[in-house]
C-alpha cells in the first residue's frame, strides 16, 4: 500500500518534506510584501520626510538648541537607565536562573510586568507618588526635591519601562546553562566573585551584549511613560522622542522627520550590531566543526606513562 | 585521607535521599557507590564534596570534622557527570583554573601554572589538546580533562559523579582500566558512583551497594558477589530468577502440589511455613529433557538464543490451571550442551537449581532490578 502510494508523493514534493514550488514562491512573495509595507517603506519615508528641505536644513534641525537639548537629556537617560538595569538584570537572572526559592515564580512574573503594564500607567505611577498632589509630593516638595517634571522622574520612568530586557534575554540562558560549571569553579576553591567574573559572565556575555543593546533602544525610544512624567518643558525635559511630537504637532514636518531619522538610525546600528554578535557566535561554531577528528587509540595500555601530578 | 560518615540524613521535601548513613572509607581506597537511580548515592558523594548539606549526621576528614567546612576549603576533586568544563576557556585554562584562583600569597606564577598543567596533561594523555575548546573534545578526553583539572589542586580525596554514565560502551571499558591504574599510581582516596554493577566490581577495592537511601552492603566485589548480604543486592547483582514458597524446616518448597521442589535454607532451620523468596541465577539450572519421575521445576523452552559460548532459554513453568500467567524463567547453559542436548523451542524441559539463595520474612523485601 505504501509502495504505491510513495511515487507519487514523490513526485509531488522533492524534498519528502519540502511544499510545492507555488506556495513557496507564494510564501515568500507575502512575506516580502508585508516587510516591504511595514519596515522598509516608513524607514524610507522618514529619510526622504527628513531630507525634503535638503541637506542644509536637515543639519540646522538638529542643531537647533532644543533639538541639542533633547538628545543630551536622551544620551543622559540611557547612560543611567541602562547601567542601572544591567546590575538588576542580571542579578534577578542569576536569582531566578541559579536559585530556588520560595516565590520564584512570582519574582518571574514581576520581571515581566513592565511589559504587560501600558508605559502611560507607569508613567501616572510615578505622578501619583512622586507629583505634587502625590503621597509623597508635600514631603518632597518640603525639601525641594523635583521628580517629577524634571530629569530624576524620566529617569525613573525609563529604568522601569526598561527594566525586563536584560533579564529576559539572560534567564533562558542561564537556566539552560545549569549551575554545573559554577560548582566545578567553587569546589576548586574559587571565590563567588571569581566564579561571576571567570565563569559565569564569559558564557552570558553575548547574551548580556544584546540585551544591552535592546534596552538601551528602548530606553531612547520611550514615549508614553517619559511623555506622562516630563512636562514637556522645552530645552529641559524633552527627550529626543517627545521633541518629535512637538514639532510635528507645530508643523515643523522636516525638523520632526530630521530628529525621527536619528531614531530610525539608532535602530539600524543595533540591528547591525545584533547581526555581527551573531555572526561571530555562528562562525566560531563553524571553526569547531571543522576541527580535525580526534586521534584515535589514545587509550591504549601501552600508551600509559604516567608521571606524578606536580 | 581517610573518611568517616557517620549517620548522615538528607531529606528533599517529603522524599528521604539519605537515610542514616554511616560509612568508613580508609585512606587511599577506590570505592563505588552503587545502586539504582534514586537510591541516594550521587547525594552522598555531593555531600562528602560539600556541594549539598546533611540535614542530621556528621562527616570527618582524617578523624577531623569537616561537616561545616565549605566546600571551597574542603580539598575535594569532584569530577561532574556531563565533566562542567568551563566551555570558553581551552583545555590548558580549564586545568590552570584551580591554580589561578588561589589567593594571592600561595599563587604559583605562570612559569609554575604551565609546567604542573603539562605534568597533568601529559598524566592523562592529552597534552596536545591543550589548545583546544571543550567543545572540540570527544566524551572521553572531556571526562579525563575533567579528572585532570580535579587534581590540579592536589586534592586530598577525589569524587566522581558517574564518571563513564555518559560514554559508549568501547570507551567507558577503557578508561575503567585507566582509572584503576591512574588511582594505584596516585593512590589517592577516590570515590565514584555508578548504577552500572560490572563497572562497580571491576574497579573498586569495595563496593557499597545502596538502595533507597540506606546501604544494603558493603565489601569487596568478590564479597558481594558471592555472598550478597539482601535480597535486594542478589536481584541487583545480575539476573536472577525469582521463586516464592514458604520455608520450613531449612527447606524451602517452590513449585505446584505436583512437581515440588526441595531447595536447602540453612538460615532458616527453625522457620515453620514462613513465606520466602529463592533467588536463582540463570546459570545456575541443571536443563534436562522432562521425564515424570524427575526432580525438578517443569516448564516448557518458548525461546532459545545461542549467541557464542551460552545459550540463553526463556521458559514458562506451568502454574495450576495451565500455562496463563505463568512465571518467566530464565536459564543459561553452554552453547555446546545446548546443540548436544538437541534442545528445540515448545520442548518441555526439568530445571533443577544447583544452587539457590533463600530469604525469608523481611528480609526478602527490597528485591529490585537494575
Amino acid at each position: 500500500m505504501s509502495a504505491l502510494i510513495a511515487p507519487s508523493a514523490r513526485s509531488r514534493s522533492p524534498g519528502g518534506t519540502q511544499e510545492p514550488k507555488w506556495v513557496r514562491v507564494c510564501l515568500i512573495a507575502v512575506a516580502l510584501a508585508f516587510i516591504a509595507l511595514f519596515l522598509v517603506l516608513p524607514l524610507a519615508a522618514v529619510l526622504t520626510e527628513a531630507l525634503r528641505n535638503g541637506v542644509h536644513a536637515y543639519r540646522e534641525a538638529l542643531r537647533e538648541p532644543d533639538a541639542v537639548s533633547a538628545i543630551r537629556l536622551t544620551v543622559i537617560t540611557a547612560l543611567i537607565a541602562v547601567p542601572l538595569n544591567l546590575v538588576f538584570g542580571v542579578a534577578a537572572a542569576w536569582a531566578i536562573a541559579k536559585y530556588e526559592f520560595h516565590g520564584k515564580a512570582f519574582l518571574t512574573t514581576l520581571v515581566d510586568l513592565p511589559f504587560s503594564v501600558s508605559p502611560v500607567v507607569a508613567g501616572l505611577i510615578y505622578v501619583l507618588l512622586f507629583g505634587a498632589q502625590g503621597w509623597f509630593g508635600p514631603w518632597l516638595q518640603a525639601h525641594d526635591i523635583k521628580i517629577i517634571f524634571a530629569v530624576p522622574g524620566i529617569v525613573l520612568a525609563t529604568v522601569f519601562v526598561t527594566f525586563p530586557f536584560i533579564a529576559r534575554e539572560l534567564i533562558p540562558l542561564m537556566q539552560s546553562q545549569g549551575n554545573d560549571e559554577e560548582q566545578a569553579a567553587i569546589v576548586l576553591g574559587a571565590t563567588g566573585w571569581q566564579t561571576f567574573w571567570h565563569v559565569t559572565l564569559p558564557n552570558i556575555k553575548w547574551g548580556l551584549f544584546y540585551g544591552v543593546i535592546l534596552c538601551n533602544a528602548r530606553a531612547m525610544g520611550e514615549f508614553g511613560a517619559v511623555s506622562v512624567v516630563s512636562g514637556h518643558i522645552r530645552g529641559q525635559t524633552n527627550t529626543m522622542p517627545l521633541h518629535v511630537e512637538i514639532l510635528y504637532n507645530e508643523y515643523h514636518s522636516a525638523a520632526a522627520f530630521a530628529v525621527a531619522s536619528l531614531l530610525a538610525l539608532l535602530a539600524l546600528v543595533t540591528l547591525a550590531i545584533k547581526s555581527v554578535a551573531e555572526w561571530r557566535q555562528g562562525k566560531i561554531l563553524k571553526a569547531l566543526g571543522e576541527l580535525p577528528p580526534e586521534r584515535a587509540g589514545v587509550y591504549a595500555a601501552d600508551a600509559l606513562t604516567l608521571q606524578p601530578a606536580g | 585521607m581517610s573518611i568517616e560518615i557517620r549517620h548522615i540524613k538528607k531529606n528533599f521535601g517529603d522524599f528521604k535521599a539519605l537515610d542514616d548513613v554511616s560509612l568508613d572509607i580508609d585512606s587511599g581506597e577506590l570505592i563505588a557507590l552503587l545502586g539504582p537511580s534514586g537510591c541516594g548515592k550521587t547525594t552522598l558523594l555531593r555531600i562528602i564534596a560539600g556541594l549539598e548539606t546533611a540535614d542530621q549526621g556528621t562527616i570527618a576528614f582524617s578523624g577531623e570534622d569537616a561537616t561545616h567546612v565549605h566546600v571551597r576549603e574542603r580539598r575535594v576533586g569532584f569530577v561532574f557527570q556531563h565533566y562542567a568544563l568551563f566551555r570558553h576557556m581551552t583545555v590548558f585554562e580549564n586545568v590552570a583554573f584551580g591554580l589561578r584562583v588561589k589567593p594571592r600569597g600561595t599563587r604559583p606564577d605562570d612559569a609554575q601554572i604551565a609546567l604542573k598543567v603539562h605534568a597533568l596533561l601529559n598524566l592523562v594523555q592529552l597534552d596536545w589538546l591543550a589548545d583546544r575548546y571543550p567543545a572540540q573534545l570527544s566524551g572521553g578526553q572531556r571526562q579525563r580533562i575533567a579528572l585532570a583539572r580535579a587534581l590540579a589542586v592536589e586534592p586530598k580525596v577525589l569524587l566522581l559523579d558517574e564518571p563513564f554514565g555518559a560514554l559508549d560502551a568501547k570507551v567507558r571499558k577503557e578508561l575503567r582500566r585507566w582509572l584503576r591504574r591512574l588511582h594505584d599510581e596516585l593512590s589517592v582516596t577516590t570515590i565514584f558512583v555508578t548504577h552500572d554493577q560490572e563497572e562497580a566490581l571491576e574497579v573498586s577495592d569495595r563496593v557499597v551497594v545502596m538502595n533507597h537511601g540506606a546501604v544494603e552492603q558493603v565489601g569487596a566485589p568478590q564479597q558481594v558477589w558471592e555472598a550478597p548480604a539482601t535480597a535486594f543486592v542478589y536481584g541487583f547483582l545480575g539476573d536472577v530468577n525469582q521463586f516464592k514458597g514458604q520455608v520450613s524446616a531449612g527447606q524451602m518448597r517452590i513449585g505446584s502440589k505436583k512437581q515440588q521442589v526441595f531447595l536447602p535454607s540453612p538460615d532458616y532451620m527453625q522457620s515453620d511455613a514462613l513465606p520466602a523468596v529463592a533467588y536463582v541465577r540463570p546459570y545456575d539450572f541443571d536443563v534436562r529433557r522432562y521425564s515424570p519421575d524427575d526432580e525438578g521445576i517443569v516448564a516448557h523452552l518458548e525461546r532459545a538464543v545461542v549467541v557464542g559460548p551460552i545459550a540463553r532459554m526463556e521458559l514458562r513453568a506451568p502454574v495450576e490451571g495451565g500455562l496463563a500467567g505463568a512465571q518467566l524463567i530464565e536459564a543459561q547453559i553452554p552453547a555446546s550442551l545446548f546443540h548436544q542436548e538437541a534442545f528445540t523451542e515448545g520442548e518441555t524441559l526439568v530445571l533443577a537449581p544447583r544452587r539457590a539463595r533463600v530469604f525469608a520474612g523481611a528480609a526478602q523485601a527490597g528485591f529490585a532490578r537494575p
